[in-house]
């Protein structure tokens, strides 16, 4: 199936639904086909990135708008049959100083907001929880320093190799093919389980909700960048530096989160994407106790993170 | 281009080897680098056909490694910036109608303007050979994109593919500089007499700007060059942070360069439609002053907001919102270039023809490249956006509609000046449509990609990604279709031989090259016009 459902009319039906629908689809995380917006936000940061977003499209709408309307009347109005004689007119002060101070107060008027969510996302408050996460060709590997005893572990797409994603023949594997061959494996090796190929890890970040999450990112070798669209933040992954982030869920929004390496990092950039579990704090506090798993039997894979057997 | 006819009673025809290899003459040269630029980016295009074609659906379609479609990606972004706007805009329309407007009969240093050509090739070649040597262990070829950034172009790149790469892009930035040192010595001493600065055509204006900005910015993308060079071959640290170097410092250097470099490839854009929109009303320019300076202030604030590409670097807070705050700055001097040309239209008597329809479509597909650029400034958004499809969408808007719209403008505008032959309407005009739906079904649906999350330079994606993929590549077969159709009526043009007058566009041209034949004689302008 290379492209062949392109010429399909398929697509055409969910355009048309997802254009009626410009709200994000409720309770679903990560992203959704057909959407034209952010992903649903779930992190004070995120919402205000969403607002700040809402006003500045319209803004951006409006003016495109604006000037359409006025270059089509133009034409229109201009056009050779209907003013077969042009003016002269090169000079109007009036104008040239309106057209050059209206921008200039829209401008004021949009940084003062821009400023304000630029400071609410940077000035990083007192953390609850301080995680590392370090990035390596092609993974990331996850670390507690508040807590002696979680290992820091490493998380590793669930996928196969890439040179068995062609057949023999060299016709390529669909989503589906390699979904089946995920799946087919037994239940100690990572599979999918339903979640989304290519967005799905090994040992996803646990952390709690509704607590302040600072998140310190580095790298081992080549730029990476930790991003979770979900939660606003993305900070890049630099040999030598740490950077930080911070995000604080929103409460009653326990789930699984999903982002994907943001700065080209060699082969496999398209392959080390970050998956983030949100637990509640007493969930969490018995993922710290395990040593960093839920297993009761305090079990973990071979690279110290869990299994999370219970994820949805 | 120009044909034999071009030769007129000024000395004898040269042969074809010393005309087409040795030349002097800007037209010459200025043909030569339109024909390199049109065969670069054919290439360039290739390569990124291939990768909307990879992007059609989800899965591995057409590349087997994945390192060879970052390849691609990388040899795209320099191809298209560096060996088609650049050479195309700069090169081909500068050389060629930046002596006539001004009524200089050449280039003011002729034979540096030759090497500045041959240098092109030289580093066309290097470029093309990087990609059939190895780049590191994953496979051939550069694959670290066009920012080039530490450590994946130094430790990240053993092979000699990125030396290649470096040799190749120093040779374009020299001929580049050359290019602006040439320009700037004819436009400021080689101006026909009468011809004040503030006479001068818009599109001189324009790559004198350019000019300058190419001197500026030029030396420090060649410096950093030398340094990711020596950082690769004699081991120094410059960015290496285990030797107390630092990956971002090169950033820094290579956007300092990087931003100036988007408005050089913008203005001489902004010079070519400026004429049409004049030329297609019947009208002369709304504000000119206003227009020339908001040029200069452009390439001015341009050099001090390029940290704006790297708003997720990890900088101070207050930085970003001082980069903030500059780049919205620039929204202003190109409001007044948007507004103006509206207003030249106003009170004109417009006619659709071609030229002006690239550039009616040029002014606005540039406001929505322009507004996303807004958007982006706001550092808190570009968090959400940064590296993502979003930006792809906005920079093709600037470049692939913008620059390229003008380099179709400017091309359909001077082709009978330069070629003196007509080109056929239909054809020429199924080229815009095809182009313009195409480039925008192309990148329309990128700006959603990228708000839904979608990171660039990726050669697979997640399920939920697939519809707008679709469409963008569906927009690019109609785009391949578009350049097809662009191939056939310049073919068409030069076989059926339409010829053109002096100034088939009539009155409203009135820049000093619609005095002279179509094609112009082999030497122009040995006696000086006089400008009232």
């Amino acid at each position: 199936m290379r492209f062949s459902s392109v010429l399909k009319f398929g697509g055409l039906t969910a355009l048309t639904a997802s254009l009626s629908t410009l709200a994000y689809a409720e309770g679903v995380n990560g992203p959704v086909d057909g959407e034209i917006g952010f992903q649903r936000a779930v992190t004070p940061v995120m919402e205000s990135i969403v607002d700040l977003n809402v006003w500045l499209v319209w803004l951006m709408g409006a003016i495109c708008v604006f000037v359409l309307v006025l270059m089509v009347y133009i034409m229109f109005r201009f056009r050779e049959k209907a003013n077969p004689v042009p003016s002269k007119t090169s000079h109007n002060t009036t104008i040239e100083i309106i057209w050059t101070l209206v921008p200039v107060l829209i401008l004021l008027v949009m940084a003062v907001p821009s400023i304000k969510l630029l400071y609410a996302q940077d000035v990083i408050p007192e953390a609850d929880l301080t995680i590392k996460a370090t990035g390596n060709t092609w993974n990331w590997e996850y670390s507690y320093p508040d807590y002696e005893n979680v290992d820091s572990f490493v998380s590793n797409i669930v996928d196969i190799e890439i040179d068995e994603k062609r057949t023999a023949d060299g016709e390529a594997l669909s989503h589906q093919e390699i979904i089946n061959i995920i799946d087919a494996r037994p239940a100690d090796e990572p599979r999918l389980d339903g979640r989304p190929y290519l967005l799905a890890t090994d040992a996803p970040l646990v952390v709690p909700v509704n607590k302040t999450v600072v998140v310190q990112v580095t790298s081992n070798n080549n730029l990476h960048a930790f991003a979770v669209p979900q939660f606003g933040i993305k900070i890049d992954a630099i040999p030598g530096r740490i950077n930080q982030t911070y995000f604080k869920v929103n409460a009653g929004e326990e789930g699984t989160y999903y982002g994907q390496c943001s700065e080209l990092c060699g082969i496999k950039h398209a392959f080390m994407p970050i998956e983030v579990q949100v637990v509640s704090q007493v969930e969490f506090d018995r993922w710290i106790a395990n040593g960093g798993s839920f297993d009761t039997d305090f079990s973990q894979n071979e690279t110290g993170g869990s299994q999370t057997a219970g994820m949805k | 281009m120009a044909g034999a006819t071009g030769y007129g009673a000024h000395g004898d025809a040269p042969s074809f080897f010393k005309r087409w290899f040795a030349s002097c003459n800007h037209k010459d040269i200025g043909t030569l680098y339109l024909i390199f630029g049109i065969l670069s980016g054919l290439i360039g295009g290739y390569l990124s056909f291939m990768m909307r074609l990879e992007l059609g659906e989800p899965g591995f379609q057409y590349f087997a490694n994945p390192h060879t479609f970052n390849m691609y990606v990388s040899m795209h972004g320099l191809l298209m910036i560096f060996f088609l706007v650049m050479p195309s805009l700069i090169g081909g329309f500068g050389n060629w109608f930046v002596p006539l407007m001004i009524g200089a009969p050449d280039m003011a240093f002729p034979r540096m303007n030759n090497f500045s050509f041959w240098l092109l090739p030289t580093a066309l070649f290097f470029l093309l050979l990087s990609m059939f040597v190895p780049g590191n262990p994953s496979g051939d070829g550069f694959a670290g994109s066009w920012v080039m950034y530490p450590p994946l172009s130094t430790s990240g790149h053993s092979g000699p593919a990125f030396d290649f790469v470096i040799i190749g892009l120093l040779a374009a930035g020299f001929s580049s500089i050359f290019g602006a040192i040439n320009f700037i010595t004819t436009i400021l001493n080689m101006r026909a007499p009468g011809m004040t600065m503030h006479k001068m055509p818009l599109f001189a204006w324009g790559v004198l700007v350019t000019a300058f900005l190419l001197l500026l910015a030029l030396p420090v993308l060649a410096a950093a060059l030398f340094m990711l060079m020596t950082d690769r071959s004699i081991g120094t640290g410059f960015f290496d942070a285990a030797k107390g170097g630092d990956p971002v410092m090169f950033q820094h250097l290579f956007w300092f360069f990087g931003h100036p470099e988007v408005y050089i490839m913008i203005l001489p854009a902004f010079g070519i439609v400026s004429h049409i929109i004049s030329t297609f009303s019947r009208k002369p320019i709304f504000g000119y002053l206003g227009m020339a300076y908001a040029m200069v202030s452009i390439g001015v604030v341009g050099f001090v907001v390029w940290a704006h590409h790297m708003f997720t670097v990890g900088m101070d807070v207050d930085l970003k919102a001082y980069f903030l705050g500059a780049t919205l700055v620039i929204a202003v001097p190109t409001g007044i270039k948007i507004f103006s040309w509206l207003a030249t239209m106003w009170g004109g008597s417009i006619r659709f023809s071609l030229p002006m329809q690239w550039a009616l479509a040029f002014i606005f597909l540039f406001v929505v490249g322009g507004v996303t650029g807004v958007y982006l400034a706001n550092a808190g958004l570009d968090t959400a956006v940064h590296d993502t499809y979003f930006v792809v969408a906005h920079f093709h808007y600037v470049l692939s509609m913008g620059a390229v719209f003008g380099l179709f403008a400017g091309f359909t505008y001077w082709f009978g000046k330069m070629s003196g032959y007509l080109y056929n309407k239909w054809l020429a005009g199924l080229h815009f449509w095809l182009f313009f739906i195409g480039v925008n079904l192309v990148f329309f649906p990128q700006h959603f990609l990228g708000m839904q999350g979608m990171p660039r330079r990726y050669v697979d994606y997640p399920e939920a990604y697939t519809l707008w993929n679709q469409v963008s590549t569906f927009g690019a077969m109609i785009t391949m279709l578009g350049v097809l159709v662009f191939l056939i009526w310049v073919i068409e043009a030069f076989i059926v031989k339409r010829k053109a007058g002096d100034n088939y566009w009539g009155e409203g041209a009135n820049t000093l090259e619609w005095t002279l034949p179509s094609p112009p004689r082999y030497h122009e302008f040995n006696t000086l016009p006089r400008i009232k």
